[in-house]
């Protein structure tokens, strides 16, 4: 399985990215550099666009991301049927993009939040949930500025209708409570994907539960999830 | 030099740049001739207390540095680096910013992080982690709550943006730091030891190139006039302060990294406290060379800049790259794949001296020697009265409060500066490069190394209450609890690095708590056997006259050879018993009380003498490494801020565990459960590992008490004393910062 994990100036979770995936689950991980245009379907089997802060985020998180030349090799990976996930600023780079709908707004509260969140799964036959059970709640933690989504009513009641809210913030339980939203999300979104389930956008950080000594392995769900689903299409 | 135009100078242009005037006599001694303007702004910066440390140095080498881990002199480069075996080493050193933060604190702050990252970054070290230790006064004040959102705000700002996770630090507190916060920014760096870069300018032929940032007008004469005096009108400083480009922050480290694997470099230094002058001139000290600059071709964000600008401006995110003529194209494809801007700025020389060319015109040449070499002053402190009177202050005659024990157990957790600071940290990222293990607010934050079975244990310590009442025992007692906070979580304390923030040294009471402190200090480093391998200095924290509280904080570097063994400061199990280390019993004496959170909070007194005995901290700290390395302790939490009763506390709120105390309290009540005596830890052991932890403190000669037992149903009991839930105890803790 070869993973490619995509670096913009100010990307800083690609190399925890390339841990996870190299050393953690032994498969193969390259960067792919964003003044680059490769032909992606060719080489690789899962992209990943990490967080970070692309460009400093000074415009507007993603904004100008999606206009290097890279994102057109993306977008045709993706077209393509490849696997895509975009993590935290990956996530805004995607709805920035137009590959997914919707944008990701300043938390409601104004300040960042690094912490620990509690993601029930909503759907378990995209890329990357499908290693995990029908409403099996995750302990992901998350770390952004601006993951407040939002999308138009007309748009969310498609996102519910079409079952495209792939993760959703929840009390431990399961209870998608406001208390347990911790930046305003429409609907308490953490996720989402495209129609056919291989484009998937989320807000908290899968690569930093990975491993029991970074406090849970949640994460690995995630990543295995894309490996099952490769081998699903090449059977 | 006949084509340098100059001369002359007044009493104005001379406060400008905080010198006096008999500093400039000395420099026209010196020079043999009238420095000219450009010339005399590089000697002022120079000169500065804040890169001249005028003041301190004499002081600051009684600070052990020396040990076998320490791999350089401490300040011969950026920051001091430590062997941690594997062939690896760490880098670290702590830098104030408080007088940008008074000033602009969202800026103030911000630069201060970006500008300690790139003192680990010339040094060609990944920075791993930030620590911040900051202080406050109330936030009760409304300018205390502008300038603790903005220090909050620029530190989130900056250090999430660059992908460098914030792990931990403190903040405190107190009437004296209204007005004049300190943020102190304490930056750690990995590095493998073969691949260590030099802030030297090398040999004579190579050149220099600046990349990063253009040079603006923002920070001028920072070093000199905002760093390095008291200040009253503190808006009028506002362009004094920088401002950061944390993106540029963030790229500039990949790129200077990469640079470092490219071979092409010779050398690295960053751009700080005055710029292009210490830049240059320091790295050229470094390497006994000269050095010639061409102003002209440094890239700018400013038209009409004169060469004074130029060479004075702080502008951020800037470094000096040293490399051969042959290498340099090298370089230059490193920063042109970053999209990074690389400038030949100048070369280097034989001649000792560093000339500064705009163009065709030469506008200073200056030896280099005196320029490095700026007056020291050794000045006889005077212990002041207060100091004197407050540690006579009858402790006995304190009346025991009409509250009963639970409650002012609840009013201590719900203090700003005991209770949780999670309202803080949250804004930072702590995890990003997933090497966090023990993330903030534990006594320690601990990381791992990757590649290693390694870790590393970091935080920041220093209580200016006891240093006021004290110098030479609170100094001694900074440097006593950071080791003893990386001990608790299992590592051994390996190196320090110290910001010692003061008020006006010129005033003869500040300079004694200066030398004294330092050699509180440095006992405690003697006792410990660990070297200050890296520091800062702060003068002049004051305002309207009122000088803070002597202030050194103390950040600790501590090793563990197996990550995996570290615990941290919350209860585990139920069932584990729960004891005392450092005392054979719970007994309060009314001196414990001296300069406590409980006596400020509950009788609004600071008074007392602080009091520490250095061989006692140092057999406690070896016991509970020992226990915790052997697997006998499963958690373990220094006594500090809010004494006994708060410690037990904290360990239950971590887990939500009970603890069901079965010790009797001799003497009185209050010192007992809330003094603040030294070289106590609180840890639980399983019960089968009782016997096993008396019989180490037994070998060591440690007292121990058993204080009592981990319970399962969340209730908090001392006996007779303290009965509440332990919700009710988390409540006020975690209210402690109010909405913020």
């Amino acid at each position: 399985m070869r993973f490619g994990i995509v670096v913009f100036p100010g990307t800083w979770s690609d190399g925890d990215c390339h841990h996870v995936i190299h050393s953690i689950l032994g498969h193969t991980a390259d960067y792919l550099w964003y003044r680059d245009r490769p032909d992606l379907t060719a080489d690789y089997d899962c992209i990943v666009l990490p967080g970070g802060f692309s460009y400093g985020d000074y415009l507007r998180a993603g904004a100008i991301a999606r206009f290097s030349p890279v994102m057109s090799s993306v977008a045709d990976f993706a077209a393509s049927g490849g696997a895509v996930i975009g993590i935290c600023n990956g996530f805004q780079v995607l709805c920035e993009a137009g590959l997914l709908p919707g944008v990701l707004m300043r938390n409601n509260h104004i300040q960042y939040r690094c912490q620990w969140t509690n993601l029930r799964v909503e759907r378990t036959d995209t890329a990357f949930t499908r290693a995990c059970a029908p409403g099996q709640v995750l302990d992901v933690p998350i770390s952004h500025g601006e993951g407040n989504y939002f999308a138009d009513e007309g748009t969310l009641a498609r996102l519910e209708d079409e079952g495209r809210v792939v993760l959703r913030y929840t009390t431990p339980t399961g209870e998608p409570a406001p208390d347990a939203n911790p930046n305003g999300s429409a609907h308490n979104i953490a996720g989402i994907s495209n129609r056919d389930g291989n484009v998937v956008g989320m807000m908290p950080h899968p690569e930093r539960c990975c491993e029991e000594i970074m406090g849970g392995c949640d994460g690995r769900l995630i990543f295995e999830s894309a490996v099952r689903w490769r081998m699903s299409q090449s059977g | 030099m006949t084509n340098i135009k100059g001369g002359g100078v007044d009493k104005k242009v001379l406060d400008e740049i905080a010198l006096s005037e008999d500093e400039y006599q000395l420099i026209v001694d010196r020079l043999g001739r009238q420095p000219n303007r450009v010339e005399l702004g590089m000697f002022g910066a120079l000169w500065s207390e804040h890169c001249g440390y005028k003041h301190s140095r004499p002081l600051i080498h009684f600070l052990p540095s020396e040990g076998k881990r320490v791999l350089l002199p401490p300040g011969q480069e950026n920051a001091g680096a430590v062997d941690i075996g594997d062939g690896l080493a760490i880098v670290f050193k702590i830098e104030s910013h408080n007088h940008p933060s008074a000033v602009e604190p969202f800026q103030g702050a911000a630069t201060g992080v970006g500008g300690i990252v790139r003192d680990i970054l010339a040094m060609g070290a990944r920075p791993i982690a930030l620590l911040n230790s900051l202080r406050f006064g109330p936030l009760d004040d409304p300018a205390n709550r502008h300038l603790f959102n903005g220090v909050i705000g620029g530190i989130s700002w900056y250090g999430n943006c660059i992908g460098v996770p914030d792990v931990g630090g403190e903040v405190v507190f107190a009437d004296c730091y209204t007005r004049n916060p300190l943020v102190n920014a304490l930056c750690v760096g990995l590095i493998r030891k073969d691949q260590l870069v030099s802030a030297s300018l090398g040999a004579p032929g190579n050149v220099l190139l600046l990349v990063g940032a253009e040079t603006g007008r923002d920070g001028i004469h920072g070093a000199s006039g905002l760093a390095s005096r008291t200040f009253e009108e503190e808006r009028e400083l506002r362009p004094t302060v920088q401002v950061g480009n944390p993106f540029l922050g963030k790229v500039l480290i990949e790129a200077c990294l990469e640079a470092r694997d490219s071979g092409c470099l010779e050398g690295m230094q960053d751009l700080g406290a005055a710029g292009l002058t210490s830049a240059a001139v320091e790295s050229a000290a470094r390497a006994g060379a000269g050095l010639r600059l061409d102003v002209s071709r440094v890239h700018r964000r400013d038209s009409g800049m004169d060469p004074y600008e130029v060479m004075l401006s702080e502008s951020q995110e800037r470094m000096l790259l040293v490399t051969t003529p042959e290498k340099k194209a090298g370089l230059e494809v490193v920063f042109d794949r970053w999209e990074v801007p690389c400038v030949e700025i100048g070369s280097v020389n034989s001649t000792r001296y560093a000339t500064v060319q705009d163009g065709d015109e030469a506008v200073a040449s200056l030896p280099i020697e005196p320029l490095i070499d700026a007056p020291k002053y050794r000045l006889e402190g005077v212990r002041p009265r207060e100091q004197e009177r407050l540690a006579r202050y009858p402790l006995g005659r304190v009346p025991l409060p009409d509250d009963n024990p639970t409650r002012v157990l609840l009013k201590l957790l719900g203090t700003a500066n005991v209770g949780s600071k999670e309202a803080v940290y949250r804004q930072y990222d702590h995890q990003v490069q997933t090497n966090t293990v023990v993330t903030p607010g534990s006594d320690a934050a601990v990381l791992r190394i990757k590649g290693t079975k390694k870790g590393i244990a970091l935080c920041t310590d220093g209580n200016g209450r006891y240093c006021y009442l004290d110098p030479y025992a609170g100094g001694a007692i900074a440097v006593a609890e950071a080791c003893r906070n990386v001990t608790c979580s299992g590592a051994e304390p390996i190196a320090l690095t110290d910001c010692l923030n003061f008020g006006n040294p010129e005033v003869p009471e500040i300079y004694y708590q200066l030398e004294w402190c330092i050699r509180g200090m440095a006992a405690a480093c003697k006792a410990l056997g660990v070297p200050v391998v890296s520091g800062n200095v702060s003068l002049y924290n004051e305002t309207q006259g009122k000088p803070i509280y002597p202030t050194p904080v103390v950040g600790a570097l501590g090793l563990l050879e197996d990550v995996t063994r570290h615990v941290t400061s919350s209860f585990r199990e139920p069932g584990d018993k729960v004891f005392l280390l450092g005392r054979a019993e719970v007994r309060g004496r009314s001196a414990e009380l001296s300069g406590s959170e409980y006596l400020e909070t509950v009788h609004g007194i600071v008074a007392g003498k602080p009091v520490i005995s250095l061989a006692m901290e140092r057999r406690v700290q070896q016991v509970c490494r020992r226990a915790i390395v052997e697997g006998v302790v499963t958690s373990a939490h220094d006594c500090s801020d809010g004494g006994l009763a708060v410690a037990l506390a904290e360990s239950c709120i971590g887990t939500g565990v009970g603890f069901d105390g079965a010790f009797p309290v001799v003497g009185r009540w209050d010192a007992a459960l809330f003094g603040e005596s030294q070289s106590r830890i609180v840890v639980s052991v399983p019960p089968d590992r009782g016997d096993a932890l008396v019989k180490m403190a037994g070998e060591l000669g440690v007292p121990l008490v058993e204080l009592g037992e981990v319970t399962s149903g969340g209730r908090f009991s001392i006996d007779g004393s303290v009965d509440i839930d332990v919700s009710d105890l988390a409540q006020a803790w975690r209210g402690a910062l109010g909405a913020i």
